[in-house]
């Protein structure tokens, strides 16, 4: 027997943890007030409407040993408005995040932040004479190699998301089960759409 | 059916079938009593404060395995309805709340009594509702009623703004509840409870160690079946009292922190644990990494997250307590048709014998004095009285560890104190409950002097809805359990738990219209229990003990339960103890 708080748990590590609850009113702060009274970090989350729009999805992104998680994923269980918990960790999943820079773009280094946003498949969505705003989504590694890159150009802010993950390959029978709409949406909803930029 | 909000919430509370309910009216829900005013089937039992009316129905939950039901108003009365409700979480006790709220138009808008009141409770309620629709009166209800009573059981808090109660709506009234997202598992996983029963067969030093969730399963005659068929001793928490008859030739009592010194022994130094119902508190394990070092553990329980939280666990069952106990027995009387090696009947024997020694040679004990009363005492001859089959209630500290190693409980469900949260002032008002719940019987408060004080106002509620609870404070002119803690742990450096003799308690009692009692020699002991038992008013007995008495054994908070102390400590003890001390 060993205990749990004890030593040989594993080592903490970033665990992506994909939650898909009610959405009803208060659920946010439910998930979140959890997390703030068992002493629990939480790095990044973010919510987002599912297929079914009576259901959410939480994406968080929580640092602990294996207890700590096991416990976490557990107590998010116990909260009656989540339906499933799923830790992505270690399945094959796709991780992305969005991030906003508004770097300086002096004239001298305009070409090579161009450069540099062509080669990170980024986009320039706003231009004054003398700064940028880029966008760029993929996973954590990108987007901090691209801050890396810019900071020597002078970033005067940076909003990021948190970070949304899916897991890869057809989606297993049960799951769709969840996700499926009670009705179809009509095509003119203008949340389907809403994506074009 | 169309009706206002107001008579939609009494007519689904008798649907649920509430016959009682504990409430204080306020503004905001002055709908609900213009409608009980001449409302049939329900009893009303008005309050003197809102914590009360929560302790209340923990108490009249916790004695009858039914919902326990209460009223209040917004803003203050929410707030004071809040260490009830955490209370109830802290041990599983299904309530379901009601609150007041200022009209859905106001909310946020800082109206008068306004508070937050989902806010404010969500993190000490199972789950709670703000309901915003006349018709999600009914189904909410439902819901929370089921949310309440099923997996592990808890506190349900229903907030009613003014306008939902005063509109009309269509009541509906669900057939069933189905929560896409609330199923608990109540089957346990039959391959691990093979496991579990070969485990238990084959084990040379096994224990039983069961909680309150033995209780609220009604798993007893099952837990009972299972220590008779495989002959393991077996101890109980403070929650669990009353799962397994003390008297019984298997019960090691309690164990913990005033546990007895041969049910944490026997712990410590088994090969099996089966947790049941039970959830290692901090309060049982003492110092984690030296509970049970050499045990297997098999826990069953019905809530996942209790298992390997603070204890890892090696055979995790996750289920209903009596489901899964009634499987493992059919499993054990499987596992008995083969024959038990030679060496572990011959260990099972040896550990018999050992632990026979340790409860024969190291009994609860305390020093007999002919002049000053000895609590323990008291709480022996109480049992002794009523046969064990009384209702026991009691309030925090020292007299509260008293009548849990003292009372010789025989049946589930007939004890009632605050252990997860350790309230102060539960006593009273809980004990109510439990006399609104079982009229005719025999509710016994046993309180302490400070405890007692922070609900004595419920004495008025007693006596004016005919509740006649006796309350024995043991009087110790303090803060008993806190005096115990400074004079071993700190050194005797005794600071704020004085109690100065005030209120008269006999004058107190007779100011409520009730009955007070006073002795302070050992001779008068029985005769005034008798007296009191035999009283059918409200009764206050003050009994006047020992102020230096401690409760033994003590393991100090954050030491090994090995490391008990077993009566008043020298001072190299106590210094050791203050060491070993990691928080009050
Ligand atoms: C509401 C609340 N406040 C404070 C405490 C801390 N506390 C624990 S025991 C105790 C003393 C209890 O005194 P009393 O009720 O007279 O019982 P005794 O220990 O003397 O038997 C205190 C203050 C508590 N448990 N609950």
């Amino acid at each position: 027997m060993s205990t749990s708080n004890g030593s040989g748990s594993g080592e903490p590590r970033k665990h992506t943890i994909s939650v898909l609850v009610e959405n009803r009113f208060g659920v946010l702060s439910r998930v979140a007030g959890l997390f703030s009274a068992r002493g629990y970090n939480i790095e990044s989350l973010s919510v987002g409407e599912t297929l079914d729009p009576a259901v959410s999805r939480m994406t968080l992104v929580v640092t602990g040993d294996e207890f700590i998680i096991e416990q976490v994923t557990k107590q998010l269980h116990k909260l009656i408005d989540v339906i499933k918990v799923s830790d992505l960790t270690d399945d094959r999943h796709v991780e992305r995040e969005l991030v906003l820079i508004r770097v300086n773009a002096e004239p001298q280094h305009r070409a090579e932040i161009l450069r540099t946003v062509d080669i990170f498949r980024a986009k320039v969505v706003d231009v004054t004479p003398i700064s940028f705003i880029l966008e760029a989504t993929g996973d954590e590694g990108k987007i901090e190699a691209l801050i890396e890159l810019l900071r020597p150009m002078g970033i005067q802010e940076i909003v990021r998301t948190g970070k949304v993950a899916i897991t890869r390959g057809p989606k297993t029978k049960a799951a769709r089960k969840v996700e499926q709409p009670k009705r179809p949406r009509p095509v003119d909803d203008p949340r389907v759409v809403g994506f074009a930029d | 059916m169309r009706m206002s909000g107001a008579r939609m919430v009494l007519e689904c509370l008798k649907r649920e079938g509430v016959d009682t309910i504990f409430g204080l009216p306020g503004g905001a829900v002055l709908p609900i009593y213009d409608v009980l005013y001449d409302f049939e089937g329900l009893r009303h039992i008005l309050v003197r404060q809102e914590a009360a009316a929560g302790h209340a129905a923990e108490g009249y939950s916790r004695t009858t395995g039914k919902i326990g039901v209460c009223l209040v108003t917004s803003g203050p009365a929410a707030t004071n309805l809040v260490t009830a409700l955490q209370d109830a979480m802290m041990d599983s006790i299904p309530i379901v709340a009601f609150t007041g709220q200022v009209p859905t138009h106001l909310i946020g808008n800082d109206a008068f009594q306004e508070a937050d009141n989902v806010g404010i409770t969500r993190p000490c309620t199972k789950h709670n509702f703000l309901v915003k629709d006349g018709k999600d009166i009914g189904p909410i209800i439902r819901e929370a009623f089921h949310i309440a009573s099923t997996g592990r059981p808890g506190p349900v808090h229903i907030d009613l703004p003014k306008d939902v109660l005063v509109k009309e709506a269509e009541m509906i009234w669900p057939e069933r509840v189905h929560l896409r997202s609330y199923n608990p598992t109540v089957d346990g996983h039959p391959g691990q409870i093979k496991r579990a029963a070969k485990s238990i067969v084959r084990a040379k030093r096994p224990v039983l160690y069961v909680g309150g969730g033995v209780i609220s399963a009604d798993a007893h005659a099952e837990l009972r079946e299972l220590a008779e068929l495989t002959q393991v001793p077996l101890t109980q928490t403070l929650m669990g009292l009353g799962a397994f008859p003390m008297a019984h030739p298997l019960s090691l009592d309690m164990l913990g922190m005033h546990g007895s010194y041969y049910a944490n022994m026997a712990v410590h130094h088994s090969d099996r644990l089966v947790a049941v119902g039970a959830r290692f508190d901090d309060r049982v394990t003492g110092r984690v990494d030296a509970f049970a070092p050499n045990a297997e553990i098999i826990h069953i329980d019905v809530d996942p997250s209790s298992i390997s939280k603070n204890i890892k666990v090696d055979v995790p069952i996750v289920g209903d307590c009596r489901r899964v106990l009634a499987k493992l027995v059919e499993a054990v009387r499987e596992e008995l048709k083969q024959e038990v090696p030679a060496a572990v009947r011959e260990a099972r024997q040896q550990w018999a014998q050992q632990v026979a020694e340790w409860k024969r040679d190291f009994p609860l004990r305390y020093d007999w004095s002919d002049d000053v009363i000895k609590p323990q005492y008291v709480i022996q001859e109480l049992s002794n009285l009523t046969n064990g089959e009384a209702f026991i209630v009691t309030g925090v500290g020292q007299h509260q560890m008293w009548a849990a190693q003292y009372y010789r409980f025989k049946h589930p469900r007939r004890w009632c104190t605050s252990g997860g949260l350790g309230t102060m002032g539960y006593g009273l008002p809980t004990a109510m409950g439990v006399q609104a719940a079982h009229p005719g019987k025999l509710v016994v408060n046993v309180d302490g002097d400070g405890s007692f004080q922070m609900n004595s106002q419920e004495m008025a509620t007693c006596f004016t809805e005919n509740l006649p609870v006796k309350t024995i404070i043991i009087n110790n002119s303090g803060h008993g359990m806190v005096r115990q803690w400074q004079r071993i742990i700190y050194k005797e450096r005794y600071c704020a738990i004085d109690l100065p003799g005030i209120p008269d308690w006999v004058k107190l009692a007779e100011a409520y219209g009730c009955v007070g009692l006073r002795v302070t020699k050992p001779s008068e002991v029985v005769p005034a229990l008798e007296k009191m038992l035999a009283t059918p008013a409200p009764v206050i007995l003050d009994v006047c003990v020992d102020k230096d008495e401690c409760v033994f054994p003590m393991v100090p908070a954050g030491g090994a339960n090995t490391d008990m102390i077993l009566s008043p400590p020298s001072r190299e003890k106590k210094e050791q103890a203050a060491r070993a001390q990691t928080g009050f």
